[in-house]
């Protein structure tokens, strides 16, 4: 019947893969609390997708906070409200634009790979052979991928925020002469725990949505190498559809608990 | 070659892989049909059948890759079909597979690949019994050289000798071959033969093997079935078969 109905078709499709995906998550908490629980794994994925997405992140976040303090600086100026320029971009880097930025590089740095990397297995029979020899490869591959992306994500978006505010702090101190001391002074003024709660909160439920579409995508990937490749692609696609999503829902209950 | 006597004698063994009224189909494709097979200690059975025939899919019925649709898997006297996931895998610590394309885990070294079957089925398992295992089974390929490299740069050949010594580590009591020389060049592919004849001898395993390859039947087979629609379409010893006057028999041989 779907046949002649494409929106149908595309209504079938994404809810079939919908209830795909919550299934896929419904056995990762399953398999999360059942031994034996692959800790060596665990921590090799956290240092690939921890240590690696280091130089990556940190290079973002440096140029988001030159460019944003850079592009704020004139408005500002002609209104007079320079000095606010620390508490602003503090507000806006920590609250929204770091995790959202560093989260949606980290969904094409580590999502594509997580993608791929289980792709190619299961082309080239490594998951059946995991499967084979008594491993459960479900519990090695994919509870340790999306488990390290859950808690390294929150990790990368404090790394990447902080020299996001480093770069901002060396625009104002070349344009404006602020010091390094009391930019940070400032900073630290602006901030408090409801900026920072509610953002570390959803970069943990980001980590989570990027290991999982990863997984998801990688693990049930169709046969050959074009399998392969839209397996990378769409766990990056999907991925970054979801993080807005997680966003909307994130900012909506901050404003319910906290108030305007 | 191995002769007629050989297969009377296999007969009175015990069994170790019975399957019987085996059926799986995908969609309307029938590819499995009441498949049958009978499996003896020590012995090696060759199963031949051109591509789509049902022979991946047999072997991974036999693993419990793939479930079945009907029928009775017997391994080792245990009804595969009816155990629970940690049964499984304590019965698949008895049964090593040697995958078509070796499926070596390519983000680990040989010894790393090695070490996981044991990672898993031996718990208190100390490292330098674990070395010694791992030395073992890459000696019994003739590859001990090759413990720290990445299977990336081995040769197609070296790497099924290390997926070999793999499936060897646990010391199975049955292994099973999926197509073990295709993909390789004649020389090579002799040499995986002899390798496969030799820890048949050494290690006293049962062997299924998959194959297209009537060298490799020739030389290793004791028994063989053809597979034909997805059932087992004849039986015998090698020299039977070949000699057989059945053109879809002759088929296979030519």
């Amino acid at each position: 019947m779907t046949r002649n109905f494409p929106i149908a078709k595309n209504l079938y499709s994404f809810f079939t893969e919908t209830g795909a995906l919550s299934r896929f998550a419904g056995r990762f908490f399953k398999e999360l609390f059942s031994r034996p629980f692959e800790f060596r794994e665990f921590l090799r994925q956290c240092y690939q997708m921890g240590n690696k997405s280091l130089l990556l992140v940190g290079v973002t976040g440096f140029i988001l906070g030159l460019v944003f303090t850079l592009q704020s600086r004139p408005t500002l100026e002609e209104f007079g409200a320079s000095s606010w320029i620390p508490n602003m971009i503090s507000i806006s880097i920590v609250r929204e634009i770091g995790p959202v930025i560093i989260a949606l590089i980290c969904a094409g740095r580590i999502g594509s790979s997580i993608g791929a990397e289980l792709g190619s297995m299961k082309v080239t029979e490594q998951i059946d052979a995991m499967e084979v020899s008594g491993t459960n490869p479900f519990k090695f591959l994919v509870v340790t991928r999306i488990l390290a992306a859950t808690l390294m994500l929150p990790l990368l978006i404090l790394f990447g925020d902080f020299i996001a505010l480093i770069g901002s702090a060396l625009v104002e101190n070349i344009k404006g002469q602020v010091s390094f001391t009391l930019y940070f002074n400032q900073v630290f003024d602006a901030l408090g725990f409801r900026d920072l709660l509610p953002a570390t909160g959803k970069s943990f439920f980001f980590g989570f949505a990027i290991g999982l579409v990863g997984c998801f995508k990688g693990y049930n990937s169709s046969k050959g190498t074009a399998g392969v490749g839209r397996a990378s692609n769409s766990a990056v696609v999907y991925t970054s559809m979801l993080l807005f999503i997680i966003d909307f829902i994130a900012v909506f209950l901050t404003e319910l608990i906290y108030g305007t | 070659m191995k002769d007629e006597n050989t297969y009377t004698s296999i007969n009175k063994r015990k069994a170790v892989i019975r399957i019987k009224n085996l059926q799986k189909q995908f969609g309307d494709t029938v590819v499995l049909n009441n498949f049958n097979l009978e499996m003896y200690e020590d012995e090696n059975l060759v199963l031949m059948g051109k591509s789509g025939s049902g022979k991946s899919v047999m072997i991974k019925c036999l693993v419990g890759l793939m479930e079945p649709d009907s029928g009775k898997i017997e391994v080792l006297n245990k009804d595969i079909t009816k155990l629970e996931r940690t049964e499984m895998d304590e019965l698949r610590a008895e049964i090593g597979f040697l995958f078509q394309g070796s499926a070596l885990y390519d983000s680990m070294t040989v010894r790393e690949n090695l070490e996981f079957p044991l990672r898993h089925h031996t718990k208190r398992m100390n490292i330098k019994n674990t070395n010694k295992l791992v030395l073992e089974a890459l000696e019994s390929v003739g590859l001990a050289k090759t413990i720290d490299l990445m299977p990336e740069e081995l040769s197609g050949g070296m790497q099924r000798r290390i997926a070999l010594a793999r499936a060897l580590i646990l010391k199975p009591k049955i292994i099973l071959y999926d197509e073990p020389t295709t993909g390789l060049d004649p020389i090579t592919a002799k040499e995986i033969i002899q390798l496969m004849t030799n820890i048949q001898k050494k290690y006293k395993t049962s062997s299924l093997i998959i194959t297209h390859d009537v060298d490799c039947a020739r030389v290793i087979s004791d028994r063989m079935i053809l597979l034909l629609e997805g059932t087992n379409y004849a039986e015998g010893t090698f020299k039977e078969l070949s000699t057989s006057e059945d053109p879809k028999i002759q088929a296979f041989f030519k």
